[in-house]
C-alpha cells in the first residue's frame, strides 16, 4: 500500500505539489491525468524518492520513503519505474539491460539473472531480441524493454511516467498492451498518462491533477462520465 | 656542399639499447595514462558535483595542466620541487609530470563525456535500486568511456611523445638514450633519424591496437 500524506514539493520557490493526500491499495491500477505541468510526473518521482520532498510523507508498505534511516535502494526494488524517455542502457544488449539490476542489486548469479531477463523479455514479446542492442530497437520495443527491466526486479508496484508520450502513434498500442497485461495479472500500478482510453478501460480509479492539486478522484465512470470540477470538465472537453 | 658521410653502423649496433629505451618510454606513458585516467575522472566529478576549496583545487589543476607548457610542468616536478628539497628520481619526475598533464587534459574530456549522458540514465539506474556507485560504474562511466575513447587514444600518443622531454631532466627513456649514444659517437643525425622511426612505429602500434580494441569493445 502506498500512503501519501500532505505531500508538498517545491522546485526553488515554485510549488509543484500543494499538499497531496492519496492512498493506493495493493492490486489497484490508478491512472493520473491532467495537463502538462500539473505535477503528475513529479508525484511519481516523489513516490520512489528520485526527488526530495519539502513537506508531508510518502509511505510504501509502511516505510517512509523520505525518512533519513530508510534504505532507499532496497525500497526502490519494490517499485519499478518506466519513464517517458524509455532510458534503455545503450551499451548493453536487451538481455544485459534486464539482467543487470538482478545481478548487481539482488546479487543473483549470472545464470539466474539471465534466466529472469529471458523470461521477462519473452513476457513483453521481445524473446527474439535478447542479444540486440537498443539502438536496433524501435521506440515501442525499447519501452517494452524498459518494462521488462523494471519487472525483473519483481516489484510490488509499477510506476509509469507517460510511458507512451514519446512514441510514434503506431507504436503506442504495443506498449499499452504490455501495460494492460500487467494490470490483468494484478500488479499495483500508478500510471501517469495521456491515454484516456487506457485510463478509462484499464484503471480501477482515475485521479485528476490541476496545478499541483489532486482535484478529483474516482472510478473511470465517475471521472469521465460525471466530472464534478470545472477544471476537469474543461480538461476533458479540450482533449476530446 | 653536401659532404656529410652517413654512418649507420653505430646506430644499428645500438638498436637493442634503443628498443629497450623505447620500452621505458612506453611504460612511463602507459603508467601515466592509468594514473591520469583515475585522477582525471576524479577531477571531472569534483568539478561537476562539488563546491568550495576542493573544486577550486581541481579547477586550478586542470587550468595549469592545459594552459602552461608541458616542459614547464616537467621542470616544476624536477627542478622546482628539487629547489625546495624534494628530490625524486628522473623516472618519478617524468611520471609525475606526465600524469599531472594527462589528468588535466582527460578531466576536460571526461567532463564533456559526462555532460553528453542524459540525467535520465542515472535516474533509470537509481530507480532499479542501484546505488550511486553502481549506477556510475555500470551505467554512466561505460558510456562516457566510449565518448572519450578517441581523445583517450590521442592522449596516450601525446604521452609517448611528451615523455621525450624527460631527457631534459636526465631520464634515459628513448630520447635520453638516443642523446647519450649520439653524443658518444657523434652520429647525431643518424641516431635521431632512427629514433624518430621508432617513435613513429610505437605510435602506429598504439593507434592500431586502439582501433582493434574499439571494434571489440563497442559493438553498439
Amino acid at each position: 500500500m502506498i500512503e501519501i500524506r500532505g505531500l508538498k514539493k517545491f522546485y526553488g520557490s515554485l510549488e509543484v505539489l500543494k499538499g497531496i493526500d492519496l492512498d493506493v491499495p495493493k492490486g489497484e491500477v490508478l491512472s493520473v491525468i491532467g495537463a502538462s505541468g500539473s505535477g503528475k510526473s513529479t508525484l511519481l518521482y516523489c513516490i520512489n524518492g528520485l526527488e526530495p520532498i519539502q513537506e508531508g510523507s510518502v509511505k510504501v508498505d509502511g516505510t517512509d520513503v523520505h525518512a533519513k534511516g530508510t534504505d532507499i535502494n532496497e525500497l526502490r526494488q519494490k517499485m519499478g519505474m518506466v519513464f517517458q524517455q524509455w532510458n534503455s542502457f545503450p551499451h548493453l544488449t536487451a538481455l544485459e539491460n534486464v539482467a543487470l539490476a538482478p545481478k548487481i542489486v539482488k546479487k543473483k548469479s549470472r545464470a539466474e539473472a539471465r534466466d529472469i531477463a529471458t523470461r521477462q523479455l519473452q513476457h513483453v514479446g521481445l524473446g527474439d531480441k535478447l542479444n540486440v542492442y537498443p539502438s536496433a530497437l524501435s521506440g515501442g520495443q525499447q519501452q517494452r524493454l524498459a518494462i521488462a527491466r523494471a519487472l525483473a526486479m519483481e516489484p510490488d508496484y509499477m510506476l509509469f511516467d507517460e510511458a507512451t508520450s514519446a512514441l510514434d502513434p503506431e507504436l503506442v498500442g504495443e506498449v499499452l498492451d504490455a501495460m494492460r497485461l500487467l494490470a490483468d495479472e494484478g500488479m499495483t500500478m500508478i500510471c501517469v498518462t495521456h491515454e484516456m482510453g487506457f485510463a478509462r478501460d484499464v484503471s480501477d480509479r482515475v485521479t485528476f491533477f490541476h496545478e499541483g492539486i489532486l482535484e478529483e478522484i474516482g472510478t473511470p465512470a465517475e471521472i469521465f462520465g460525471a466530472p464534478k470540477s470545472e477544471h476537469l470538465q474543461k480538461f476533458l472537453s479540450s482533449i476530446r | 656542399m653536401f659532404d656529410y658521410n652517413f654512418h649507420w653502423r653505430p646506430v644499428m649496433k645500438s638498436l637493442p639499447d634503443l628498443l629497450e629505451a623505447g620500452l621505458v618510454t612506453l611504460q612511463v606513458a602507459a603508467l601515466s595514462m592509468i594514473i591520469g585516467i583515475v585522477i582525471g575522472l576524479a577531477l571531472a566529478l569534483i568539478r561537476m558535483h562539488m563546491r568550495g576549496p576542493v573544486k577550486w583545487l581541481a579547477s586550478a589543476w586542470v587550468e595549469l595542466a592545459r594552459n602552461t607548457p608541458a616542459l614547464f610542468q616537467l621542470f616544476f616536478f624536477g627542478f622546482g620541487l628539487g629547489a625546495v628539497g624534494i628530490h625524486m628520481s628522473p623516472y618519478v619526475i617524468v611520471l609525475s609530470a606526465l600524469s599531472f598533464n594527462c589528468a588535466g587534459y582527460l578531466a576536460e574530456n571526461f567532463r564533456g563525456g559526462f555532460q553528453a549522458i542524459p540525467d535520465t540514465q542515472l535516474r533509470a539506474a537509481r530507480s532499479l535500486g542501484m546505488t550511486v556507485w553502481q549506477s556510475y560504474t555500470r551505467v554512466i562511466i561505460p558510456q562516457v568511456f566510449r565518448i572519450v575513447y578517441h581523445p583517450l587514444t590521442n592522449q596516450i600518443v601525446w604521452a609517448v611523445l611528451m615523455s621525450s622531454l624527460g631527457m631534459l631532466v636526465g631520464f634515459r627513456e628513448l630520447s635520453g638514450e638516443t642523446q647519450a649514444l649520439a653524443s658518444r659517437t657523434y652520429r647525431i643525425f643518424e641516431y635521431f633519424a632512427v629514433t624518430a622511426v621508432i617513435y613513429y612505429v610505437i605510435v602506429k602500434i598504439i593507434l592500431g591496437a586502439s582501433r582493434l580494441l574499439a571494434a571489440r569493445l563497442f559493438r553498439y
